[in-house]
């Protein structure tokens, strides 16, 4: 088992006061927990890395079981799209920084914790120095530069890492890291191109999911701080909340990994970034449109002509002879539509013959934000099309700037 | 025999969770996955026909790549396949 507190005698642990006995009776009665273990909580300094879907159930257990000090990373502010699922923020906090919209809700809960807040990215540069201070580290990011980078970081400076990543309906949970077992380059040497992983539209989760395997972490971390039971060390745990199955695989340690193998190659952080093969985040802002590389005001991108919705309004208005292709999926069309044609990006290629006899008209390509229709432009330019232009900003943009009775989503 | 199909690569096999597949062996099997549901090959394989590195195959409760004959090992009929993914959800893209 990993050093968590250091291995301090009863008498070195902090003292509870006498609120704070009312407070956690029910773990004081609890033999696994008692005096000593909630003491143990206390002492602990647990990193949340992320204040998302993972996080904020994550956060909120461990506030309330008595963890003495939780840190947050987190650069986001609070959006109304967050509510559905990450409880630690709340309708009033929306526009506020994650970090202290977190803060609000754990202090609420429980005033004895201590709260250190990181509004930032968690990077290279600044993760060994943040991890140091801190016992245990909660993995809740949401992309693999941050995954793989957290648990380089966490091998490095010897810190367990309680892992739980989500997509869809379906999620994961382990204990990455510690000395013993595997850690997350062990299962997952190599993260996938970013051609290949699926487009975050495709995505989306069900907003229970996370709070489900969020609380898997919690639990993982506060048996790691009491030492009991069997943490998820070496193990997978597969989560399916569609078919409510739950499967846990066996990890091994690989002996050659690159991280925690026997003859390391990777004995500092490296540029997370270049590694999972996406741009550098020029700005501070969400991760996932440099990962699905949304194209700006581009006047052309790979070949494709960039158009802005005012530019394609005037087009309609001017009632010109255009043809246009929205690629979301089906379920998004009626959230909001511009009227357009629908064939998903993914099912593009093995459709294209539908848009025969369009092939050398103009056709303007939309989808949501303007990423999966410069993938699908780029798929018509390829199979022919000769004169095919991307809708800059998607449907959020025409929302945004053409029609604002438009729902954005 | 059974292969699972994890979420994200269910739009490749017509949202089936599970698929039945005829194969000798491991590899064998997902070849013949790949032959059966052709946009999922690009996703197991290079382009050199090897396994993708980011893909974990698990015969029954085991990693493919710790069992002695790896991909090669002979695969029985009531024997499963799980497919583990990369994912990195914590929360939810907004594009």
């Amino acid at each position: 088992m990993p050093v968590l507190t250091e291995e301090l005698t009863t008498t070195e642990l902090p003292k509870l006061t006498n609120d704070e006995i009312a407070r956690y009776s029910r773990h004081l009665i609890l033999p696994e927990v008692g005096m000593e273990g909630q003491q143990k909580l206390k002492a602990a300094k647990v990193l949340c890395v992320g204040t998302g879907g993972l996080g904020a159930p994550l956060a909120l257990y461990l506030a309330a079981a008595g963890v003495g000090t939780i840190g947050l990373v987190d650069f986001d502010t609070v959006d109304a799209s967050n509510l559905q699922r990450q409880v630690i923020h709340s309708t009033a906090t929306v526009g506020m920084l994650k970090v202290d919209s977190a803060e609000i809700m754990l202090k609420g809960l429980n005033p004895h914790l201590n709260v250190v807040k990181y509004n930032t990215m968690l990077t290279s540069a600044n993760a060994l120095e943040i991890f140091k201070d801190f016992d245990v580290i909660a993995d809740g990011t949401d992309n693999f530069q941050t995954r793989y980078l957290v648990n380089d970081a966490c091998v490095l400076t010897g810190k367990p890492n309680a892992y739980g990543s989500i997509f869809r309906f379906e999620g994961q949970a382990s204990v990455f890291g510690t000395e013993e077992g595997p850690c997350y380059r062990c299962l997952y040497p190599e993260p996938p191109p970013p051609g290949l992983v699926p487009s975050c539209a495709e995505g989306g989760v069900l907003g229970i999911l996370p709070g489900l395997v969020g609380i898997i972490q919690a639990t993982e971390v506060i048996k790691l701080i009491l030492k009991i039971g069997d943490p998820l060390i070496g193990r997978l745990l597969l989560v399916d909340a569609l078919g409510m199955s739950f499967r846990t695989l066996k990890l091994r340690k690989n002996p050659d990994c690159p991280v925690c193998g026997t003859h390391p190659t990777v004995t500092e952080l490296i540029d997370y970034d270049q590694f999972c093969g996406v741009p550098k985040p020029t700005e501070v802002g969400p991760l996932e449109v440099a990962q699905n590389q949304a194209v700006g005001d581009l006047p052309v991108v790979d070949g494709i002509p960039q158009i802005s919705v005012e530019a394609f309004k005037r087009k309609l208005d001017a009632k010109e002879d255009i043809f246009v292709l929205d690629v979301r999926e089906p379920h998004e069309y009626p959230i909001a539509n511009l009227g357009a044609p629908l064939i998903p990006v993914g099912s593009l290629e093995g459709r294209i013959s539908e848009l025969a006899s369009v092939k050398d008209k103009e056709i303007i390509v939309h989808c949501r934000s303007g990423a999966r229709s410069q993938k699908a432009a780029v798929i018509l330019k390829n199979a022919g099309f000769s004169n095919v232009s991307n809708l800059t900003g998607g449907i959020l943009a025409w929302a945004e700037k053409i029609d604002p009775t438009m729902p954005k989503y | 025999m059974k292969i699972h199909i994890p979420t994200p690569l269910r739009s490749y096999t017509g949202g089936k969770e599970t698929v039945e597949v005829g194969g000798a062996t491991v590899a064998a099997t997902l070849d013949q996955l790949a032959t059966s549901y052709p946009e999922l090959r690009n996703h197991l394989f290079t382009a050199e026909g090897k396994l993708r590195s980011f893909v974990n195959v698990y015969l029954n409760d085991d990693d493919v790549r710790y069992l002695p004959n790896k991909e090669e090992t002979v695969a029985a009929e009531n024997d499963e396949l799980t497919i583990i993914p990369s994912i990195a959800g914590g929360c939810c893209c907004n594009l």
